[in-house]
């Protein structure tokens, strides 16, 4: 296997549950060693591309090469290559979490000594050396996952899948996640990703595509991705409605938020516009409250692209 | 060709080494979780007590006549609930396959190169161990209140040959209950024909003493042959063509539940 030969490649893949198209032809290209996220809201098709890719189930049309193997002639080859975290928690909870890592191991067939010199390294590695001796179904939400992830690591594997990994954490084990998943990176591993939350794929993603009702409707760089995004905005906020009125008329062409006393004032980020924006409220003599300048993000793009108001469950944190 | 043997070999033994794993994992899970072991160990003892103490009495004097009491009675039933103890004992087997199916860790497994049936087969070893301990504590309590077989040293391997192939047997069927069954509640129910059918058999009276209809579903049911094949080795009483019938029952059973288990286990996990 050259290493020139990307980690995973789909063409055309396809899968239907019945009349039900939940993937409808998308093509995937994902180079070693980088960290590729599929972006989209619930039931975009986002698990089922990862269980496609992982073995779990097959395709209904179209082909996918992992780690250099077919995944429907050679599934075997493909799961000996891959590390898998889910969705929903795929740990022993009546077993302790060095059980949980020896189990692992033993199905890898590492042997006993190695085995259980991986297992105390990965419990090292993952900070769970006191909760190691304790059963899983006491840990709390980010320890079961940071379990999870290490139980996916015991193999070695070059391609990993990691199904929302953050979803449902606190804010401090999340970002503790996205660094594990960045030292994985750094060892050389690729990882696929995905994610409802922009934020996270921006953090991580060497190239996102956004998969929307089983179609991937962009992909890029997250830099790529915001940059068609034509500008951001300029924020004013008011302390009284008959500034925000006033301030409304002698700007034209904004969106208001009556209740907020705010403003949104198309932007295109250069300083020049900055100033005519200022001179014109300083015309009609407004009273302006503060002013803040936002610059597009993966948030702006996705709605963007998708045209998915935000009551759907798109969530940006 | 070689390579091909090696192939097989290595396969084989990966199977092998990865059931001994999955039979680890099982047998931790019935340590950390006994309240289920206790409590389908419990359920065949106390149906057990129910029938020596309150209906042995008269049905004693019903199965032996003027000379029958409790002690016959307790003879005649304790074959059947060894048997029940068996019907009690899998329904815990669907519990933890169903337990098992509904969280993540089997999808994990599935995306790991491991051999897929070693999943099942950890279950099914599992089951077998807890099910002959089960059936080792009843008997225990049958021989403290009196039961008296007549059985000799060849008798006993018998029994317990015919036990583990009764066992094994319902294990596999319920293997693949506990797989069919949407949840774990769904599988806690789904065994409950198993624990009645010794009741619409030879197990408790004589099925001669039964209704027409009745009596002919008893006689041809699966739990009367392994009754009489049980109560033939431990009391001594005729077994006649019921051995076969047995064998021929638990043979049914055990690849029928073994094919459906692998059927169900490799159908894509759509959960």
């Amino acid at each position: 296997m050259t290493t020139s030969q990307p980690a995973i490649t789909a063409t055309g893949l396809r899968k239907s549950f019945g009349e039900h198209v939940v993937l409808d032809g998308i093509d995937l290209r994902v180079p070693r060693g980088t960290v590729f996220s599929l972006l989209g809201a619930n039931g975009a098709g986002k698990t089922t591309t990862v269980k496609i890719l992982s073995t779990l189930i097959g395709a209904t049309g179209g082909a996918a090469v992992v780690a250099g193997h077919d995944v429907a002639a050679d599934p075997d080859a493909v799961r000996a290559a891959i590390g898998v975290t889910g969705q929903f928690s795929a740990v022993d909870n009546l077993l302790t979490g060095q059980e949980n890592l020896i189990l692992m191991a033993d199905l890898h067939h590492l042997g006993r000594a190695a085995g259980r010199r991986r297992a105390a390294e990965l419990l090292e590695q993952f900070d769970l050396v006191e909760a190691g001796k304790k059963t899983a179904s006491t840990y709390s939400g980010g320890m079961r996952r940071r379990l999870d992830l290490a139980m996916t690591l015991v193999g070695s594997p070059q391609v990993i899948f990691l199904d929302e990994p953050t979803t449902g954490l606190d804010p401090r084990s999340r970002r503790g996640m996205w660094q594990i998943v960045r030292d994985l990176v750094a060892g050389g591993v690729t990882i696929f990703l995905t994610t409802q939350y922009l934020e996270e794929a921006d953090e991580l993603a060497d190239r996102i595509a956004v998969l929307e009702h089983g179609r991937i409707v962009a992909e890029g760089t997250a830099d790529e991705l915001k940059r068609r995004i034509p500008g951001g905005h300029v924020l004013l906020r008011f302390a009284e409605v008959r500034d925000l009125e006033s301030a409304a008329r002698a700007l034209g062409q904004v969106s208001r938020d009556s209740e907020a006393l705010d403003l949104r004032v198309p932007h295109d980020g250069s300083l020049r516009s900055l100033k005519a924006l200022l001179d014109r409220l300083d015309g009609a003599s407004v009273e302006v409250d503060s002013l803040s300048v936002h610059t597009p993000d993966l948030d702006d793009v996705f709605l963007a692209l998708t045209g998915n108001p935000k009551n759907e469950k798109v969530t940006s944190r | 060709m070689s390579t091909m043997t090696s192939t097989v070999d290595k396969s084989m033994m990966y199977a092998l080494t990865d059931s001994a794993t999955m039979l680890r994992r099982n047998l931790k899970r019935m340590l950390r979780y006994p309240s289920m072991t206790v409590l389908l160990i419990g359920m065949p003892i106390v149906f057990l007590l129910l029938f020596v103490y309150v209906f042995g009495g008269a049905l004693g004097a019903g199965i032996g006549g003027a000379a029958g009491g409790r002690a016959e009675y307790l003879d005649y039933v304790t074959p059947a609930i060894i048997l029940m103890t068996i019907s009690s004992a899998v329904q815990g087997t669907s519990i933890s396959v169903a337990m098992d199916m509904t969280e993540g860790i089997v999808d994990r497994f599935r995306t790991m190169a491991i051999a897929r049936v070693s999943v099942l087969t950890g279950h099914v070893v599992g089951s077998l161990i807890q099910t002959m301990l089960a059936i080792t504590a009843v008997l225990g309590v049958a021989l403290a209140i009196g039961f008296r077989p007549s059985a000799g040293v060849g008798d006993w391997l018998a029994v317990v040959g015919v036990l583990v192939m009764m066992a094994f047997a319902f294990i596999w069927l319920s293997v693949a209950l506990g797989l069919a069954s949407k949840s774990v509640e769904a599988a806690s129910n789904v065994g409950m024909p198993l624990v009645l059918l010794p009741f619409l058999g030879s197990g408790f009276v004589p099925t001669d003493s039964m209704p027409m209809v009745l009596r002919w579903f008893a006689e041809y049911q699966p739990f009367t042959p392994l009754i009489e094949t049980l109560r033939g080795l431990l009391m001594g009483t005729p077994i006649g063509n019921n051995a076969a019938i047995a064998v021929g029952w638990c043979v049914v059973i055990a690849l029928g539940g073994y094919l459906w288990s692998t059927k169900l286990f490799n159908r894509e996990s759509s959960r």
